[in-house]
């Protein structure tokens, strides 16, 4: 079973973004960064296909140079080499122009199943996976949980809105987005992390032609709308003063 | 003109659907609405009565149940006939499934989880959320472009009705059934739900803020002291440190308590979109740039290790 796992290198959560000075990307030279979560989980699930089915997981990933830091970490984790489409340009691209660099580096791989993260955290687009199935004109399915392969097929379990799930099967070759939460994620151990050290990540260019389909005009924290009373001093001062405000204000509490 | 694209479950419309035609028709374009499924006769009539050009019920034997390559072929030769400048979409789980194959087909823009949208020089301008809503990108799309619209971005009830019932007109399109790859069992629920939060007065709820799964008791204790359910943020039932039941979210429950108690809960807009609508909305978080600050009524910038005993001394006090 040929595996490809998509992922993204995102900033970490805990960073705050700053809008860089025409406000059309953040300033991300102070940015520390991870892998994109809900790839982790992707990632763990390609992980878990091979270990019971064989075959091989290959990470691919489109960005700039730094990027090679998350497909190390992947490759540390296990996955058995990687596929890195090389451009700084596609830090800001969207959906489109992301899936058109992946596409294009994944085409002759000819792999099984493609999985990736239902969104990414930085652009949030949620599209990715199904835009790289169109594109390769293979079948997709989307916020999966379980995932069992079958003869040429896979049936996956989707999140439906509400509590409700759903069983669906597709023919193999397939794209699946994952959803956080299918599994427990495993981390590098030593062992993997020298490993990882020996294995190809192949550098593909970018095709000439990728194009986004929509464009930033301008970045900015948002507007609050809300009046926040915000209450300060000691834990225990700013405790009793909530509680006062809940009963005596708010009265949503007795 | 802005075609909207409702979306249905067994005969009823869902309320985002509702939300994203009030969204179309605030942007002063002409609209027409498109419901699909088996049999949408009465749903075109419901959506008849809102101020649009046009109704379309576009029936199909592809389109029910649901597969995205089914509503993909059927959206696509109806966007194909129509052409409009752009569609709007509710940006639901259904929707995210099949609306970025359905730009590729079409060759369209797509730009989800919109909150806003406005003109500028003829442009359409879409606002969201990025950085899990730590940031607003205003986004022009490049062309015609597919907009999907955040639960909550427009209220249902600014939706302005039509003086007389709009004309609808019965679509029914062809798309060979063998064509559709996917092939859908019925939904079902997991196991029965132990507890309803949509029915709770007061949730304390906790995010990744809480560190560890030892620590949920103490806001086990809290939620006790004033009588709440305990909720959760995502992360904390994937880790299974507390049971799906207790997930509020865009994937888990919708809630308007009166009272909400955010925990360690940073506020990404998954989780916002599921509680935004509480009565009073308390926040206790350490970083005091978390998003969940920007809706809050009261907020604590501190830890939360040290206001919550103190909060459960004073109550039990």
């Amino acid at each position: 079973m040929k595996i490809a796992v998509c992922i993204k290198q995102v900033p970490t959560r805990d960073w705050q973004p700053r809008v860089n000075d025409d406000r059309t990307w953040v300033r991300d030279q102070d940015a520390s960064f991870e892998l994109n979560e809900p790839d982790a989980y992707a990632l763990e699930e390609g992980l878990r296909l091979k270990e019971k089915h064989g075959g091989e997981v290959v990470v691919c990933s489109a960005g700039p140079a730094r990027v090679a830091q998350a497909l190390r970490e992947a490759l540390a984790r296990g996955a058995d080499r990687a596929i890195h489409v090389e451009d700084d340009a596609l830090v800001t691209g969207d959906a489109f122009a992301v899936a058109g660099a992946l596409a294009s580096a994944m085409r002759d791989e000819q792999f099984d199943l493609v999985l990736t993260g239902l969104q990414s955290d930085d652009q949030g687009f949620a599209q990715t996976g199904v835009v790289l199935a169109e594109t390769l004109g293979i079948a997709a399915a989307t916020i999966i949980m379980e995932v069992d392969v079958q003869a040429g097929a896979v049936r996956v379990k989707r999140e439906l809105e509400g509590g409700w799930f759903q069983f669906v099967t597709l023919p193999l070759p397939a794209v699946l987005t994952i959803q956080s939460g299918i599994n427990q994620l495993r981390y590098a151990t030593l062992k993997g992390i020298m490993a990882a050290k020996k294995k190809e990540i192949r550098k593909v260019a970018p095709p000439a032609d990728l194009a986004s389909r929509q464009r930033i005009v301008s970045l900015y924290v948002p507007e609050k709308k809300k009046h926040t009373e915000m209450i300060g001093g000691s834990a225990t001062d700013a405790a009793k003063e909530l509680v006062r405000r809940l009963r005596d204000e708010a009265r949503v509490i007795s | 003109m802005i075609l909207v694209i409702a979306e249905q479950q067994n005969g009823t419309l869902n309320r985002t659907s509702l939300e994203t035609l009030a969204a179309a028709q605030q942007t002063g374009a002409e609209v027409k609405v498109a419901v699909l499924g088996a049999d949408v006769a009465a749903l075109a009539a419901t959506l008849a009565a809102a101020r649009v050009a046009e109704v379309l019920g576009v029936q199909g034997a592809a389109l029910d149940p649901y597969t995205l390559d089914g509503y993909v072929g059927v959206l696509a030769k109806v966007v194909q006939a129509e052409r409009p400048d752009h569609v709007f979409l509710p940006h639901t789980y259904q929707t995210r499934d099949f609306a970025p194959a359905l730009a590729v087909k079409l060759g369209m823009a797509l730009v989800t989880d919109c909150v806003s949208t406005r003109w500028q020089d003829g442009q359409l301008i879409v606002a969201r959320p990025m950085f899990q809503g730590r940031l607003y990108a205003d986004v022009a799309p490049i062309g015609p472009a597919l907009v999907t619209f955040q639960i909550g971005a427009v209220r249902a009830d600014s939706l302005v009705d039509g003086s007389a019932p709009a004309p609808i007109r019965a679509l029914v399109v062809v798309f060979d059934a063998g064509a559709i790859r996917q092939k859908p069992e019925a939904p079902f629920r997991e196991a029965k739900q132990a507890v309803d939060l949509t029915q709770a007065e007061r949730i304390v709820a906790v995010g990744r803020g809480i560190k560890e799964q030892d620590k949920i008791e103490m806001a086990r204790q809290l939620a006790t002291a004033i009588g709440a359910e305990l909720g959760a943020s995502r992360p904390i039932c994937d880790a299974g440190w507390l049971p799906m039941d207790r997930q509020v979210g865009s994937s888990g429950q919708t809630v308007a308590p009166k009272l909400y108690l955010a925990l360690g809960i940073s506020g990404a807009i998954q989780h916002l979109v599921g509680m935004k609508g509480a009565r009073t909305i308390v926040a206790i978080n350490k970083d005091p740039e978390a998003p969940i600050f920007e809706i809050a009524d009261f907020g604590i910038v501190g830890d939360l290790f040290e206001v919550v005993p103190a909060m459960i001394k004073e109550l039990q006090g």
